[in-house]
């Protein structure tokens, strides 16, 4: 990418107890560019999506944000510089329509009532752009499928437009179809110029959209792979130690 | 840009989903939209009509004046627990406190002889701190609402007793502004006629904005058709009940205090924030707090609304008593208005109901009230049918419920 890394993490590590979660981390994130983070099960995967939304504060190493560094004590701060996170649950209020659980807790008004109006607007807008099919705004969230869900948890993070988009495991509960739906609209962010950080164990998933991976083994990142390159066998191999990824070797 | 490489299979998946129209799957979820108070108007309608063939008197003017007077105070405490109810919590002591504010009314305004206003501004303010204390409770030391308002039912029952003292009874003069707000006061002709030539003008000119604006920003609208027709038909309902109760005593002050507090209520949950907290927070807590909702601000303010009309309700019964007693808002009062909010559509399961489902409620359950007792049947009838109906209400809650959560 041309202008460097929207975010950079420079030797963060992350303990929880007597917990090693993360190890002298090393990651650059750039805009235009959906940077997929694998690992097995306690890699530090979420830990990871943590440190970057805000969530968990490092125990050593630095955060930059284009190049300056930045301290997120909370979701609130990461999402007030531009990064914004959707966790595996998606807390969305199932009894509340698309709009309202879109703007929830920060809906505009207009002499002090709600401007139902410019939301749904604005709402329209926003799923165009992600070019989703979710039917109506007006469907309360529960008729939605896991996939249109996500969409509207998407939705939901892109509205302050952040840079930075994590995503995680946002289809680890999904079927088939709507994880096609899912990795559809991971590839909407990108040509939207946000900076994309997709972490899951579903290797296969993530090869479909993904332009870079950054492979997490037991807290450490172990390797940074070109998708362009790299096969499945590869990515497994990375994730699990058996070989290295340049080995290439067919079990 | 490096071009991503992926299993071929799921690429066409990918691209066959672009593509894909959504209409089949609008049309799928439409059975599923809420069917909000329809099912409840309409059997309201059947009620009357059932009562109306039996008995004509059910139907006359006279009666039907009576019926909305003794739906107040009800009414007023059901609007409170429709509004704990969305929030996902009960209020189990609402009849505690309507009585021990009609007790304090009492009191103050007979034995010490203090002005009526003030009598019922500390009747008020007991409403207020009440419902403070369950909220703080709830929120902060998390005590499930169901005990904490049972609790509270039998403490605030103790000092509406202690309150009243030992006689148990005190009558207010009938000369009482209270007394005859309740009683005697109705909407003169003019009033009446003002007052739904203005609502009709104010829905009108609502939802004519509203129109507009939705045409201007390219959004779905209803049609101008449906529109019209809307505003006929509530222009209707309204014209029928103002000239039909107009061949009696009208349409008196208290009830319309009662419409009044719902239409804000109905406002305050639909079009503030506040109100969309409130459904949120009754739907799903913990989403609503990760969204940045304040849940226990939000929760708080609903038990606090809640205690509030109640200790109203309490006062227009006294009112309309013309007497605080140690039965005032005894168990029946609670139990009628959980269930009026309840028969009226507000789920038990928080997040869903309006509050006009407070109105609705109530009317059907004082019809069956009164229509058993002009037919001459028992207590023991009419307790009978009211749970009948209360079940049948809550079976549907439920079905709807377990619709929503198996898609």
């Amino acid at each position: 990418m041309s202008d460097g890394p929207v975010l950079s993490l420079r030797g963060v590590s992350k303990n929880f107890g007597g917990v090693r979660a993360l190890i002298d981390v090393d990651l650059d994130i750039h805009q235009h560019e959906v940077l997929a983070v694998v690992g097995d099960n306690a890699a530090g995967k979420s830990t990871l999506a943590g440190v970057i939304a805000g969530v968990y504060r490092p125990d050593a190493g630095r955060v930059l944000l284009d190049g300056a560094p930045v301290v997120l004590d909370s979701p609130a701060v990461a999402r007030g510089l531009g990064i914004a996170a959707v966790f595996q649950e998606l807390a969305l209020c199932d009894n509340l329509d698309v709009v309202e659980n879109l703007f929830l807790g920060h809906e505009p008004t207009r002499g002090g009532f709600l401007d139902e109006i410019e939301m749904e607007r604005r709402a329209w807008d926003l799923l165009g752009q992600l070019a989703t099919n979710v039917p109506s705004v007006r469907l309360p969230v529960r008729a939605l499928s896991g996939g249109q869900r996500q969409v509207v948890a998407v939705a939901r993070a892109l509205l302050g437009s952040p840079r930075v988009v994590v995503l995680d495991e946002p289809t680890a509960a999904l079927g088939v179809r709507q994880t096609a739906e899912v990795l559809n609209l991971v590839e909407r962010l990108r040509e939207r110029g946000h900076a994309v950080v997709l972490i899951s164990h579903q290797a296969a998933d993530l090869q479909a959209v993904a332009d870079r991976f950054a492979v997490l083994r037991l807290g450490r990142i172990d390797g940074e792979l070109d998708a362009a390159s790299v096969g499945y066998e590869d990515l497994l191999a990375a994730m699990t130690g058996v070989s290295r990824p340049s080995g290439r070797k067919p079990r | 840009m490096t071009p991503a490489t992926a299993p071929p299979s799921q690429r066409a998946l990918v691209a066959v989903l672009a593509r894909e129209d959504p209409w089949p799957r609008l049309l799928r979820h439409i059975p599923d939209r809420e069917l909000g108070l329809v099912p409840v108007i309409g059997a309201l309608v059947l009620l009357w009509g059932v009562f109306g063939l039996i008995e004509p008197a059910f139907l006359s003017a006279e009666n039907l004046v009576n019926l909305t007077l003794q739906s107040v105070p009800t009414g007023v405490i059901a609007l409170g627990v429709v509004l704990v109810l969305l929030v996902g919590q009960i209020d189990l002591s609402v009849g505690s406190v309507s009585g021990l504010a009609a007790a304090v009314v009492g009191v103050t305004t007979v034995l010490a002889d203090w002005p009526i206003v003030l009598g019922i501004l500390l009747a008020l303010t007991v409403g207020v701190v009440v419902g403070l204390g369950y909220g703080l409770l709830a929120t902060r030391l998390g005590l499930p609402s169901f005990v904490l308002t049972l609790a509270g039912l039998l403490v605030l029952a103790g000092v509406q007793l202690r309150v009243l003292g030992p006689q148990g009874s005190i009558n207010l003069p009938f000369e009482s502004s209270l007394v005859r707000f309740a009683q005697e006061s109705f909407l003169s002709p003019l009033a009446a006629w003002g007052l739904v030539a203005a609502a009709v003008t104010v829905v009108t000119v609502v939802q004519l904005v509203e129109r507009a604006r939705r045409v201007r920003a390219g959004l779905p609208r209803i049609s101008m058709g449906r529109l019209v027709l809307r505003v006929a038909a509530l222009t209707t309902l309204l014209c029928a009940v103002v000239a039909y109760l107009g061949t009696e005593r009208g349409v008196g002050y208290p009830v319309v205090l009662l419409v009044a507090l719902v239409v804000v209520v109905d406002v305050l949950l639909r079009r503030t924030r506040w109100g969309r907290a409130v459904r949120a927070v009754g739907g799903d807590p913990r989403a609503a707090l990760l969204a940045g909702v304040a849940v226990r601000r939000t929760t708080i303010s609903c038990f606090v609304a809640c205690s509030t009309l109640a200790a109203l309700g309490g006062v227009l019964a006294a009112g309309r008593l013309a007497a605080a007693n140690q039965g005032t808002g005894g168990t029946e009062t609670f139990l009628t208005a959980i269930a009026a909010a309840v028969i009226g559509g507000t789920s038990l399961f928080g997040g869903r109901g309006s509050a006009w489902s407070a109105l609705v409620g109530v009317l059907v359950i004082t019809s069956i009230s009164s229509g058993l007792t002009l037919l001459n049947l028992d207590t023991a009838t009419r307790y009978v049918v009211t749970g009948l109906v209360l079940l049948l209400a809550l079976t549907a809650d439920t079905l709807i419920r377990g619709r929503r959560r198996v898609p």
